[in-house]
């Protein structure tokens, strides 16, 4: 009976040490992908976006993968010191989401040559650091022609951050889908110069407000005009994230940005082993932007009106930036039957016809 | 019974000194609570924010380098307190003297002249001068009140910088992204430890802090500010020039502010962005306070305040702590400072009403 009670003893010893092991060892083996973001993630926003991804890229690979994020991570010497850890605790694969920390990756990326990193919205890349950005863009253009379509006074208000081509690009794509169903049109545009900066964006949407226009749409992460737009009775379009909560009346729709997809198969093709350095800009067809669920004051025809331009934008058919485009001055800068090359989008400085006001230099 | 505070007629000494030490323990036990309440193992919680991010030579190096813009900024706001000159400005004179100083990069860019660094160090001392002097001219020629005005140039600086990198600071090749171009290696601060990024810069701090002391505790003009501070009319009735006092305690500010800025831009960020710091010039009005306005006590107080911010990090990285921890240490430290300062100079009596009524 000692024996048999020793053996099971053993047994059951070994087992549990197997078990252990294999536990561990299936610990060590998953993959390890970091994030940095800029902001907390809070419950909208640019960073709220690619927590979504994250979360989506756990639900996927979730048994073979483990994530880990870093928010508030200011741009400069702090983000290099925190890539650079997230590289060295055994992080495979590091996602940077934001633009600033560019030369930051670049930096921690040449001293750990073996591991993969990939900066979201900048234009560097090396061997083993890639570059991702939607098209928000094409995003915008739906936005423009809803926009475009709701407006009774035909001024449409801008509330932008910087005045870099990402933001120029949106303000004019946006332009663009409004001027496509409502030649009429013109967009005001204030620069608040910051990403976030609630009690700016308020003010700036006031402002525009007080200057006639009856859709405020903005290129910021705080959820501050959409609110504006609620309790001034005007309507508004988000970016970045669905904020219908903040705005049931006010909120048309949003031009947001889905990352699950592109994290996913990019963290597949490292565990695959075949991830290759590229600068990745996905847009409708890749799944990376979509409308946030249209307000029910929308009517059917503009709704079908901005599923067809959709299907049109994803199977190729159209650009936004399809010819002829002409600038505030009114000279034609993409010919009938043309459209803008990538490069030509990317370095974009001046705003098309529509727009009111100038550019700061 | 009713509570009474009473001042203590003779301040222990030996308390003055000890109430950061006491400050720092009852911020330690009360994160441990915090920990605990966080569901964390309070032990691995306390390693991952203490030992963990200067566990080997490269953290060590960080710590130095988040330190030494706090040590150097704090020691010389230090000089101003201790006169009762209350600059507020550090922040704004950090930002104009990393724009003079970068200014001198940009332009430079293509020169390997041994000079550019000590030319960019002096321009940033120079516009940390420029700022520091508005609020000082203003309060000696209007009296205007020195916290105000220094506290909003802050942001007019910020926003001066954040403009001109937005504009013909910019990188020509950036796709007119707001940043400047990247400096040469000439205007870049030398690594001193391979494999890390501890950079001249950081000795450059520790010797404005022996500067710092040697100015407040062994000059006349030191001692001048420090009586200044204590009794404004006694110090005018031994002929010290208010005025003049009021000059330096700004200018000391800006002076080590602004070459902060510049330690910045040509150490670990290598560029001009449209914001270079990460509220240096705030936290360093708490790193100066924390070390008693003594320069030895600002070197310790600093390095604390860089191993919180580390800290803060290396929770979530390892523990999935919000990035709010470390606000809370930093709020919790400078509480417990002030309550124990407070309970140093004064004390609380209990008194029954009954015995009153006797």
């Amino acid at each position: 009976m000692t024996s048999m009670k020793k053996h099971v003893l053993s047994v059951f010893i070994l087992l549990a040490c197997v078990a252990g092991f294999t536990l561990s060892a299936s610990a060590e083996d998953k993959l390890k992908v970091g994030f940095v973001y800029i902001s907390p993630v809070g419950d909208a926003g640019w960073t709220y976006q690619h927590d979504l991804g994250r979360l989506e890229l756990e639900k996927n690979l979730g048994d073979k993968i483990v994530t880990k994020y870093i928010e508030s991570v200011p741009e400069g010497p702090e983000a290099e010191r925190v890539i650079r850890d997230l590289a060295k605790s055994g992080h495979d694969l590091i996602f940077t989401t934001s633009f600033g920390y560019m030369n930051p990756t670049l930096k921690v990326a040449k001293m750990f040559p073996k591991k993969y990193f990939e900066h979201s919205t900048g234009y560097k890349t090396t061997k083993n650091v890639g570059t991702y950005m939607c098209r928000f863009y094409e995003g915008r253009y739906l936005t423009g022609i809803v926009a475009g379509k709701m407006t009774k006074s035909n001024t449409l208000g801008y509330v932008a951050a910087f005045p870099i081509p990402e933001v120029i690009r949106g303000i004019n794509a946006f332009t663009l889908g409004a001027k496509s169903v409502n030649p009429d049109i013109q967009v005001k545009v204030i620069w608040v110069n910051s990403w976030f900066d609630p009690g700016k964006e308020r003010e700036a949407s006031e402002a525009l407000i007080t200057q006639g226009a009856d859709v405020i749409t903005h290129h910021t992460d705080s959820t501050a005009p959409t609110l504006t737009a609620e309790e001034k009775g005007v309507y508004s379009i988000a970016y970045h994230s669905d904020m219908s909560k903040y705005g049931p009346k006010a909120h048309l729709t949003a031009a947001t940005h889905v990352y699950g997809d592109f994290y996913t198969k990019t963290t597949q093709a490292v565990l695959d082993n075949t991830w290759k350095s590229d600068a990745v800009w996905s847009g409708i067809k890749e799944g990376s932007i979509e409308l946030a669920p249209m307000n029910p004051v929308v009517p059917a025809d503009v709704v079908a009106l901005v599923e067809k331009t959709t299907k049109a934008i994803a199977d190729g058919s159209f650009h936004p930036f399809q010819g002829p485009v002409k600038d505030q001055s009114g000279k034609v800068v993409v010919e009938a039957g043309k459209s803008l090359t990538d490069k030509d989008l990317l370095g974009m400085s001046y705003y098309v016809e529509g727009v009111l006001g100038k550019i700061p230099k | 019974m009713l509570l009474k505070i009473e001042p203590r007629s003779e301040p222990s000494k030996t308390m003055k000194y000890m109430s950061p030490l006491i400050a720092a323990i009852l911020m330690l036990i009360s994160g441990l609570i915090i920990f605990t309440l966080l569901g964390k193992n309070p032990v691995e919680a306390f390693h991952a924010f203490f030992i963990e991010p200067v566990n080997d030579l490269y953290g060590i190096g960080e710590l130095f380098i988040k330190a030494s813009p706090l040590m150097l900024i704090g020691t010389g706001l230090a000089i101003g307190f201790r006169a009762s000159i209350w600059n507020i400005g550090a922040e704004g004179q950090l930002a104009v003297g990393a724009l003079f100083g970068g200014y001198i990069a940009i332009i430079f860019n293509d020169s390997n002249s041994f000079f550019i660094l000590p030319l960019m160090i002096l321009a940033g001392a120079a516009g940390g001068i420029v700022w520091a002097s508005i609020p000082a001219f203003l309060k000696t020629v209007f009296n205007a009140n020195e916290i105000l005005v220094s506290l909003m140039l802050n942001y007019v600086a910020i926003l001066l910088l954040a403009l001109l990198v937005h504009g013909p600071l910019r990188d020509p090749d950036g796709y007119g992204f707001p940043q400047s171009v990247l400096f040469a290696d000439s205007a870049i601060l030398p690594i001193l430890i391979e494999g890390t990024r501890f950079h001249a810069g950081v000795l450059v701090a520790c010797a404005g802090v022996v500067i710092g002391w040697i100015f407040l505790l062994k000059s006349f003009t030191g001692f001048q500010i420090q009586v200044a501070g204590l009794a404004q009319k006694a110090a005018s009735y031994a002929g010290f020039q208010y005025k003049k006092l009021i000059w330096i305690g700004l200018l000391s500010g800006g002076v080590t502010a602004g070459i902060a800025g510049v330690l910045e831009i040509a150490g670990p960020i290598g560029q001009l962005l449209p914001s270079v710091s990460p509220g240096y010039g705030y936290a360093a009005i708490i790193v100066a306070f924390v070390g008693r306005l003594h320069p030895g006590g600002i070197f310790l107080s600093s390095l604390l305040m860089a191993l919180l911010y580390l800290g803060g990090e290396s929770g979530q990285m390892n523990l999935d702590l919000p990035a709010a921890v470390t606000g809370i240490f930093q709020g919790l430290l400078l509480f417990y400072l002030l309550a124990a300062d407070f309970l140093i100079n004064y004390r609380i009596r209990i008194t029954t009403p009954q015995q009153e009524a006797i």
